[in-house]
């Protein structure tokens, strides 16, 4: 039972990256999709106001791939759950990436859905966007006009707002490697053990005088909370990262959870990252 | 559009809205009435088909990105013995004889997504919990369904 | 998984597990759901609703840029009788001047286009005037109010002994059937045909008659097709959709109109099962044994009466739980709100009373320092107690049998000492009664009729209105038949229900098909052995079918007040005890039911692989009420109305559950059956609840439990 009208939807599938730039130039409000794992959900609902639409799979032989360059991970515009899950140098460095995507939805979205679909919804509730954050990933951005890279952190500007341009698609992710011997946390807090959204999502990686925590679920965007990154590796005990992180994050009462629950949460996930990556544990 | 398929093994090409999700043009272009809505969201997993060997949730799939594309549907499991009876396969048999189908509605998508899990085991690391995880059943609580698909499995063992 | 019955050897079909006979076409895709019909040139139809809970509508506006012309459009002044019949016609199937909750139908439009048709719903816009509405219990009006009296009440409260009192509440719950609610109308002549996805054709064949004022019965035709899941959601709500589809039908020339809801809309309007809060207040002694109680359970009835006053009758009749309570003074109290219409869930009541009751004893053996498992053995029913209703109870129960193997089974004196707030895990356990059959005079109103009929090619077909829902109504028929026939179940075959050609065995509900009607098809197969005198089918019906009807005849001493709300409530009890196993994760407070048990009785067990089907599929949907199904509500109506935000558990979240069977035959229910269907879901939220407060100390009075409850 698919309530929307088919037709307010005129669609646009180019065959080539430069075909896809021209038209996202060319062609107002035109929304592309990769997996369609998001914006179908929108359109079967009837939520989706009427616009065109770039259909992006014929791009699959040149955005489809994970790859290596010079010592980054190059995860494609098109590249699945499925495939991060399953990508050997992904499994041995990036393991905040693969348990990501074993917790975004279940196999059947694995298999469509994408990693720049993720980042490019703007979904405060993404599983992936927190990994990325921790893993201090670009995002290159691509339009007729050329190229530019932003750090995903710099990625929103506000509730679902991003800084990408109205003729621009994101190409690739490019995500520097780990430091050597770092340490990694990721967790989500979702309404089930499976096929659930979060109610909060935090990764962690935590390096001999570094530490990146990212959250999710808890603020308008994916945020880091840099004081209590900056108190950890200032040597804090974990009553004082805790007392830190309150003052960083202000979380909603919405349909999944509170404010109050997410707090507390957050505040034991933080406490459960600083045993876990414990230099000496 | 016209769109290009190979459904259960046979060519069908079909002229479509590129939009529509696959889910109605297997309903409603190919008779194919087999695979089900449930919440068109992509989250009970009643429209599971496997597609280019993959499993997925045929809402979400404009059916423009199916074009080329292979297609099993629970219609095209069983097969026909040489007297005419029905052979089911493994995976259906042993939902019938474990209990695993009730009302029935969520069958279709589960059984497909059971039968990709014998194909690919290892796409599922934490076993038959994670592989049928994107399948809603409200009847059985799953125990049949996994008493069922350990049947299958075992079925499907050489010996 | 082990059957302990009483071995019967002579039986060749019954208790055995007989393959589901509609399951090899479930499983592959052959089985025809309503919306997988394909009718050349239907109309896809669509409701439009209020928005508001209360007031009224001034205005409906259609605005431009859609073909107006081309749509069929239908409202309530089309229809001769704005009401939809049931136990009274006080719910009108439009708004009729007065909006009572935000689900109602205003109008209803049709097009060949279905892409048009949702979006001109969209586009339509209604002006209101709006009133403040009334939400939550205990507020505004009774709908329904029910008393039972029992005893010394006074002198079991006057001397002395232990007095606790305790408040509880339940939440509503969504079916959740996979399959959304759907119908498909087109008129012939001065009739109508209606194919649809329901649980009672006779129910809806009423409500349609009624609403178009039809003089003759065969002016509706309902056909009953797969269903997929009911769960009691298709009780009740399928005929208001069946008189939507019908109107837009006749409006339309009397051309096919298919009314399919998508998920968002199904879960938004349908019923569910009522929220419910109980206030207990229980005497007893220092050592435990029961001397009164008394019981206040309210339920949220919403805008129309629906069923609601007998889900009063049912949850008010289960509040005392299976225990001798010498002294009761029982009062349910059903609430208007404006709220959607709270219908039949599974259960119907008695999962919220015998939730608050089960919870309570354990608070109150907590109180009294005692194991909780010892306070309810001490004061168990058994063969000869009175219940509060004055009902004799006939059998032995067997409930400390039952107990017994629940605790062994699951272990649960050697987990229990490890466990608690040190580990995060839980063990809880809940003991339950369910009455098969409608309550008191009920089966005798309903006067359900089978027949059995041999025919010419060889087959003896079963006719009646008892709907296949995914329960196994078909299988355990043709067993029951072929059985009492003394013939291959292979020539066995099932009509599929249609009003008119099938007799009206009742609805599907209330724990009845097997026992109740099956007991009927027992009869009647019986009766048509005798008829058929050995001769084979085909030779006997050569010249004719040799039909065999059977009648409900209450059984005797079957006496029921209603007046008074005393006498025999139910014919047969179905007893059961179930055990949950639960972790509580020290991080983020997520409750999990590792695992369950249940030990039951319910009579003669069929087909043992559909029955522990029933009772595992309940279990879990207990467990699910308890745990992560929350009917978030705003002005009384619910606003998660999509399976990602109102959350059931999937493959990864289903707890291990394990049944096992204890046989007590039912003298009057088929080969001794007593009703399954319901009473798997009157143990599992108690048993979780208890097991979560034995996991963190937190003192658990409402379902569901949710992890910001637990971190509070």
């Amino acid at each position: 039972m698919i309530v929307s009208n088919a037709v307010r939807y005129p669609t646009y599938v180019p065959a080539t990256v430069a075909e896809a730039l021209e038209q996202k130039a060319g062609v107002a409000n035109l929304l592309p999709i990769a997996g369609g794992t998001e914006v179908m959900v929108m359109f079967n609902e009837g939520l989706l106001a009427p616009c065109p639409v770039q259909s992006l799979h014929r791009l699959a032989p040149e955005w489809g791939g994970i790859r290596e360059a010079e010592g980054s991970l190059v995860i494609g515009a098109l590249a699945t759950y499925t495939d991060v899950r399953h990508h050997p140098v992904v499994r041995e460095r990036y393991p905040l990436l693969v348990e990501a995507a074993r917790v975004t939805g279940a196999l059947q979205i694995q298999n469509r859905g994408t990693l720049v679909g993720n980042i490019v919804n703007g979904s405060p509730a993404a599983d992936t966007v927190p990994a990325l954050f921790a893993y201090g990933a670009q995002v290159r951005l691509l339009s007729t006009r050329g190229e530019r890279t932003v750090a995903v952190t710099d990625f929103y500007t506000g509730y679902r707002k991003t800084v990408l341009r109205a003729d621009e698609l994101i190409s690739e992710i490019v995500i520097p490697p780990p430091a050597d011997g770092a340490r990694h946390y990721y967790r989500k807090v979702g309404t089930r053990a499976a096929q659930a959204i979060s109610k909060v999502v935090v990764a962690g990686v935590r390096g001999r005088d570094s530490v990146r925590l990212a959250w999710g679920s808890v603020g308008p965007t994916t945020l880091r909370t840099p004081k209590t990154e900056a108190a950890i590796a200032s040597g804090a005990d974990a009553d004082e990262a805790v007392a830190t992180l309150a003052t960083e994050m202000s979380p909603l009462d919405d349909i999944r959870s509170t404010r109050d629950y997410r707090l507390a949460v957050s505040q034991n996930l933080l406490r459960e990252f600083l045993k876990r990556t414990s230099p000496g544990g | 559009m016209t769109i290009r398929m190979t459904i259960n093994g046979r060519d069908c090409t079909t002229d479509a809205n590129p939009m529509t999700p696959l889910l109605d043009v297997l309903r409603e272009s190919c008779r194919l009435t087999g695979t089900k809505y449930g919440c068109g969201e992509g989250e009970c997993g009643a429209c599971t088909v496997i597609m280019n060997d993959e499993l997925v949730m045929s809402c979400l799939v404009p059916v423009m990105q199916a074009e080329v594309a292979t297609i099993e549907t629970v219609e095209g499991l069983a097969r026909m013995a040489d007297d005419g009876a029905e052979i089911l396969h493994p995976v259906q048999q042993a939902f019938l004889e474990c209990g695993g189908a009730q009302c029935g509605i969520c069958t279709p998508g589960m059984v497909m997504a059971g039968v990709h899990h014998l194909r690919h085991p290892e796409l599922a690391p934490d076993g038959l919990a994670e592989a049928l995880e994107g399948n809603l059943c409200r009847c059985t609580g799953y125990s049949a369904i996994f008493r069922a698909m350990e049947r299958a499995a075992e079925a499907g063992r050489p010996a | 998984m082990t059957i302990s019955a009483d071995s019967e050897t002579k039986l060749r079909y019954v208790g055995r597990s007989v393959t589901r006979r509609e399951g090899a076409d479930k499983l592959t895709g052959r089985s025809r759901y309503v919306d997988d019909m394909h009718v050349p040139g239907a109309l896809t139809g669509r409701t439009i609703r209020t928005s508001i809970p209360a007031g009224r509508v001034r205005n409906v506006r259609f605005p431009d840029g859609f073909p107006w012309d081309e749509f069929i459009v239908a409202g309530p002044d089309d229809l001769p009788a704005n009401e939809v019949a049931l136990i009274t016609a006080d719910q009108p199937a439009f708004v009729d001047g007065i909006v009572r909750h935000a689900q109602e139908a205003v109008l209803l439009i049709a097009h060949e286009d279905a892409g048009l048709v949702h979006e001109a719903a969209r586009a339509i816009e209604i002006e209101y005037e709006r009133d403040a509405g009334v939400f939550g219990m205990e507020q505004g009006h009774v709908l329904k109010q029910l008393a039972i009296r029992h005893g010394d009440f006074e002198g079991a409260f006057a001397n002395g002994d232990v007095i606790f009192e305790g408040e509880y509440r339940t939440g509503a719950q969504e079916h959740v059937y996979i399959e959304t609610n759907g119908f498909i109308a087109w008129w012939e002549g001065d009739g109508v045909v209606l194919h649809g996805s329901h649980q009672c054709p006779y129910y809806v064949h009423k409500a349609v008659k009624h609403a178009f004022a039809l003089d003759r019965d065969d002016q509706v035709r309902v056909t009953q097709e797969t269903t997929g899941g009911g769960f009691g959601g298709k009780e009740e709500f399928p005929s208001l959709l069946a008189i939507h589809s019908a109107l837009l039908s006749r409006k339309a020339g009397g051309r096919p109109v298919r009314l399919i809801y998508d998920r968002a809309e199904d879960m938004a309007c349908s019923t569910k099962r009522h929220p419910s809060l109980t206030r207990i207040r229980t005497a007893c002694t220092p050592e435990g044994v029961f001397k009164g109680v008394e019981i206040d359970f309210h339920i949220d009835g919403g805008a129309y009466v629906t069923l609601s006053p007998v889900v009063l009758s049912r949850g008010l009749l289960h509040s005392g739980g299976p225990y001798l309570w010498p002294a009761a003074r029982m009062d349910g109290y059903c609430w208007f709100t404006n709220s959607p219409p709270y219908g039949a869930f599974r259960g119907f009541g008695a999962p919220q009373s015998e939730f608050a009751i089960e919870r309570h004893l354990d608070r109150l053996a907590a109180k009294l320092g005692i194991c909780p498992i010892e306070l309810r053995k001490r004061n168990f029913l058994r063969k000869g107690d009175m219940l509060p209703t004055s009902q004799i109870v006939g059998e032995e129960p067997e409930l400390e049998r039952i107990v017994e193997r629940a605790l062994e089974l699951s272990d649960y004196r050697a987990k229990q000492s490890g466990y608690g707030e040190g580990n995060g895990r839980g063990l809880g356990l809940s003991v339950f009664y369910h009455g098969t059959g409608f309550t008191g005079s009920g089966e005798v109103y309903l006067d359900s009729v089978v027949a059995l009929e041999a025919q010419a090619d060889g087959f003896v077909e079963i006719q009646v209105s008892s709907t296949e829902i995914g329960q196994g109504t078909e299988t355990v028929f043709a067993q029951i038949a072929a059985e009492g026939l003394g013939i291959d179940i292979e020539s066995i075959r099932f009509r599929k229900p249609e009003t008119g050609a099938v007799p009206d065995s009742g609805p599907t509900v209330a724990s009845r098909t097997c026992s109740i009607v099956g007991g009927l098809v027992e009869r009647a197969a019986r009766q048509l052995r005798e008829q058929l005198a050995g001769r084979d089918i085909a030779t006997a019906s050569a010249t004719g079918p040799v039909r065999a009807e059977a009648r409900y005849q209450a059984p005797p001493g079957l006496v029921w007040n209603d007046d008074t709300y005393q006498g025999c409530a139910y014919g047969a009890y179905s007893w059961g005890c179930n055990v949950a196993e639960v972790s509580i994760d020290p991080v983020t407070a997520e409750l999990r039911v590792e695992s369950m048990w249940g030990i039951y009785d319910i009579g003669r067990v069929i087909n043992p692989v559909l029955a522990i089907g029933q009772v595992e599929g309940g279990m879990a949907q207990g467990i699910g009420w308890a745990t992560c199904e929350d009917v978030v509500l705003k002005e009384g109506a619910m606003q998660n109305t999509r399976v990602t935000n109102y959350i059931i558990p999937t493959s990864a979240d289903a707890a291990e559950l394990f049944v096992e069977f204890v046989e007590h035959h039912n003298p009057c229910g088929a080969f001794g059956a007593k009703g399954v269907g319901e009473i798997p879901l009157d143990g599992p939220p108690a048993a979780v609840a208890n097991a979560v407060t034995f996991a963190t100390g937190k003192d658990i009075a409402a379902i569901p439990i949710r992890p910001e409850d637990l971190l509070a």
